[in-house]
């Protein structure tokens, strides 16, 4: 589905060297997961794959079932099957939550060449969606994530998700700032989008999303490189011992 | 104006069906084409010739020949004014045409069916129509039947008006302003020029001397207008300036509805449009003054455009009356213009709803007058100004509370919006409170489009230009909802295509 090579990437302002050759393959209905301690590069890599300015990629490549993703606009990513939660999603005031999905959904069909959705079947697709992620219909008439709490803000990025139906998706620390009981619906969103097509890239810190949204294989980065991939376990050791001996044992 | 959408329901803020119609739109000013068609000119230039020779062309009667000829005389003694923060080389007021009508209108037509069919295909192509039967065809209109009347103004004469009949059963007026002259003169002689006096201003007065046509409207006591009306000035001649009056008369308890649309070709030569709007407001009436202004902006590197000096005034003559101006300013090289509030009458009100687009080397200098004279009475501004390229905004206001206007109250709300870093948003408010009861508020905010905003829409598969027009529109929202629904499609693909090519 997706596949990185020697990705290396520096900031365009300055001469500062993030990605130092990520190497990652995910196959087809799989959940990745990366973790690794703050600065090693994980929310770089998930805006270089999306199409965030203010990256340069240096050498390397990534393709998304065979396209070119770096030759890509942001919405062509989004088109071919790119989604990325963010971290943190970003207020747009004066636009209606419901108007700018409609314009989402709207916007990919029409680039995928697509007959749009109906008012009638988006109404009712939004509704079943929100209905499952406790979205009450107030929010979806405030305008994007403005005023939104961290929980209805993560909750919104995973509507966005449903509502989009990428085959490629990453979650960038969906789990920051989310209580145990919003981080089990938000959890169980991404769960119930999971039908043995759709992958995803879990990136987090912590051990416990994982608890919740089990991956088939885990990566530990740092220092803008993978440095050892393994299974769930590879998590679990995280979250016993930390960090420290893992990146003694390559450094 | 959205007249030919399918659907002309509008929802919360921006909504998907305007971001694919902008999408279906290509080129960046959709009205620059021009007409081919014989007209008849005065001679160029302006003096008292002229002014006698418009007031013939018009067949008008000998009070309003010496009410112009009046004015001319003061206009001769006035300064062009230069506080406004625009800059454009200086008007040489004798390069211009001030009258130019269509051949095919010098014996006016008796119906619209006579109507030159190059005219009638020039509103056809703007969108504008001009067919009672045909308007909104098509379009299932959620709250029933909606009507809009259009008088039509074509350089120097009106073409036509639709739904006289119709309207003229409610007792409602509504006809071209020379018509006005000739059939109801006793009205135009009451009201013409005391709102806007002929020595208001510069331009104002120059209107005075030498306006060919426009719109006049008289709503009888206690009728509310069974249907919007609505004028659509299109200049169309080359070297010709517009000159047009709209005079509106709300007589007591009485409500009406105005919208109204203009667009020029493209051409390389800067035009000159001044005009003036009067509005009288009696007793417990109101007038919703709406404007899409579309005026031909210039080329990217400001050649060619309109300039566009207009006096706009309210006077809330009558006890509880009410006055609320929106206006959606897209168009022209150079704005000029204050839709103003006089509030006369105790407990009456005035709105004013503003957006204000300038992309490019468009420069505009735009913004209202709120003043309190009657006791108890209440204004409110709500002011949007979008600056891209290399444009320069200003947003200029005064409120004045004067000593009887006790307990009145103003708010203002002034927000601007930079796109890019080569373009420049000024607020410049004036505030005088002359009593001690009275509250005055001004809220001002200046905010660029975020980068991160956009790259979000994006993120979701939105193109950048929809990107940004949805941000925009997004930020105008308040201003939007203001506006009637016709219009408020319209004004939503407008302030997206205005903003093409700002961002990248």
């Amino acid at each position: 589905m997706l596949e990185i090579k020697n990705l290396h990437v520096q900031l365009e302002e300055e001469d500062k060297k993030i990605l130092k050759g990520v190497n990652l393959s995910l196959e087809a209905g799989k959940v990745h997961a990366i973790m690794g301690p703050n600065g090693s590069g994980k929310s770089t890599l998930s805006y270089v794959l999306s199409g965030k300015k203010g990256y340069e990629v240096t050498a390397g490549s990534a393709h998304l079932e065979g396209n070119d993703l770096l030759a890509m606009a942001p919405e062509e990513r989004a088109a071919a099957g790119l989604f990325l939660a963010f971290q943190y999603p970003v207020e747009i005031p004066g636009v209606g939550n419901m108007t700018f999905l409609r314009s989402a959904v709207n916007s990919q069909q029409k680039l995928r060449g697509e007959p749009e959705m109906t008012a009638g079947d988006f109404l009712k697709a939004v509704r079943a969606q929100a209905k499952n992620l406790k979205i009450e219909s107030d929010m979806l008439k405030r305008p994007v994530n403005v005023g939104f709490s961290g929980g209805e803000k993560k909750r919104n990025e995973i509507l966005q998700m449903a509502m989009l139906q990428p085959k490629m998706c990453i979650l960038d620390e969906t789990d920051s700032g989310l209580d145990v009981d919003a981080m089990k619906l938000v959890s169980q969103g991404v769960n119930a989008l999971r039908d043995g097509n759709r992958t995803f890239l879990v990136i987090t810190h912590y051990q416990r999303l994982l608890d919740h949204i089990k991956p088939d294989i885990v990566h530990i980065m740092a220092a803008g490189k993978i440095i050892k991939s393994g299974g769930p376990e590879l998590a679990l050791e995280v979250e016993k011992n930390g960090y420290a001996n893992l990146l003694e044992e390559t450094a | 104006m959205g007249i030919e959408m399918n659907d002309v329901h509008v929802k919360d803020g921006v909504d998907s069906e305007t971001v694919e119609a902008v999408k279906a739109l290509s080129g960046t000013y959709k009205y620059g084409w021009n007409t081919e068609i014989e007209m008849e000119y005065a001679p160029k230039g302006l003096s008292e010739d002229i002014v006698r020779l418009i007031s013939e062309k018009n067949n008008e009667p000998e009070w309003m020949l010496d009410w112009r000829l009046q004015a001319y005389k003061r206009w001769l003694e006035l300064k062009e004014p230069n506080w406004a923060m625009v800059d454009y080389p200086s008007i040489d007021f004798q390069d211009q045409y001030y009258y130019a009508r269509p051949k095919s209108m010098i014996e006016k037509p008796k119906s619209l069916d006579d109507v030159d069919p190059k005219l009638l295909e020039t509103y056809k192509k703007l969108g504008i129509p001009l067919k009672e039967q045909a308007l909104l065809a098509g379009v299932e209109a959620p709250d029933g039947e909606r009507k809009v009347a259009v008088d039509a103004v074509f350089d120097s004469v009106s073409v036509g008006t639709t739904f006289q009949t119709e309207l003229k059963k409610a007792g409602v007026i509504f006809c071209s302003f020379s018509e006005a002259v000739k059939d109801y003169p006793e009205l135009v002689k009451k009201y013409l020029g005391t709102v806007v006096p002929v020595s208001d201003n510069y331009y104002a007065t120059l209107n005075s001397a030498v306006f060919s046509d426009g719109s006049f409207i008289y709503i009888p006591e206690g009728v509310r207008c069974p249907m919007e009306l609505s004028t659509y000035f299109r200049i169309n001649a080359e070297n010709t300036g517009q000159f047009e009056r709209t005079l509106i008369i709300a007589d007591k308890g009485s409500y009406v509805s105005y919208l109204e649309g203009c667009t020029a070709p493209k051409r390389d030569v800067a035009q000159l449009h001044a005009a003036v709007v009067e509005l009288v407001i009696l007793d417990d009436a109101e007038i919703k003054y709406s404007t899409v202004q579309n005026w031909y902006p210039g080329d990217e590197n400001g050649k060619g455009g309109i300039y566009n000096f207009v006096t706009k005034r309210a006077d809330c003559r009558g006890d509880r009356s009410k006055v609320m101006w929106t206006q959606v300013e897209t168009g022209s090289a150079v704005t000029w213009k204050y839709p103003s509030c006089v509030l006369r009458g105790n407990d009456s009100q005035g709105e004013f709803y503003s957006i204000a687009i300038a992309n490019n080397m468009q420069q505009a200098d735009t913004g209202t007058k709120m003043v309190h004279l009657g006791k108890n009475t209440k204004s409110r501004i709500v002011s949007k100004g979008i600056s891209a390229g290399k444009a320069q905004n200003t947003y200029r206001g005064l409120v004045s509370m004067h000593p009887k206007a006790k307990d009145s109250r103003n708010f203002t709300q002034c927000d601007s919006l930079l796109i890019g870093d080569k373009c420049g948003a000024h607020t410049v408010p004036y505030i005088e409170v002359k009593n001690n009861s009275s509250r005055v508020e001004h809220e001002a905010t200046t905010s660029k489009v975020d980068d991160d905003q956009l790259f979000y829409c994006r993120s979701r598969g939105m193109g950048e230009e929809d990107a940004v027009a949805l941000v925009v529109n997004g930020f105008c929202k308040e201003v939007l909802q203001a506006l009637p629904m016709e219009f408020a499609m319209e004004a939503q693909q407008l302030v997206a295509i205005s903003l093409e090519g700002s961002v990248g």
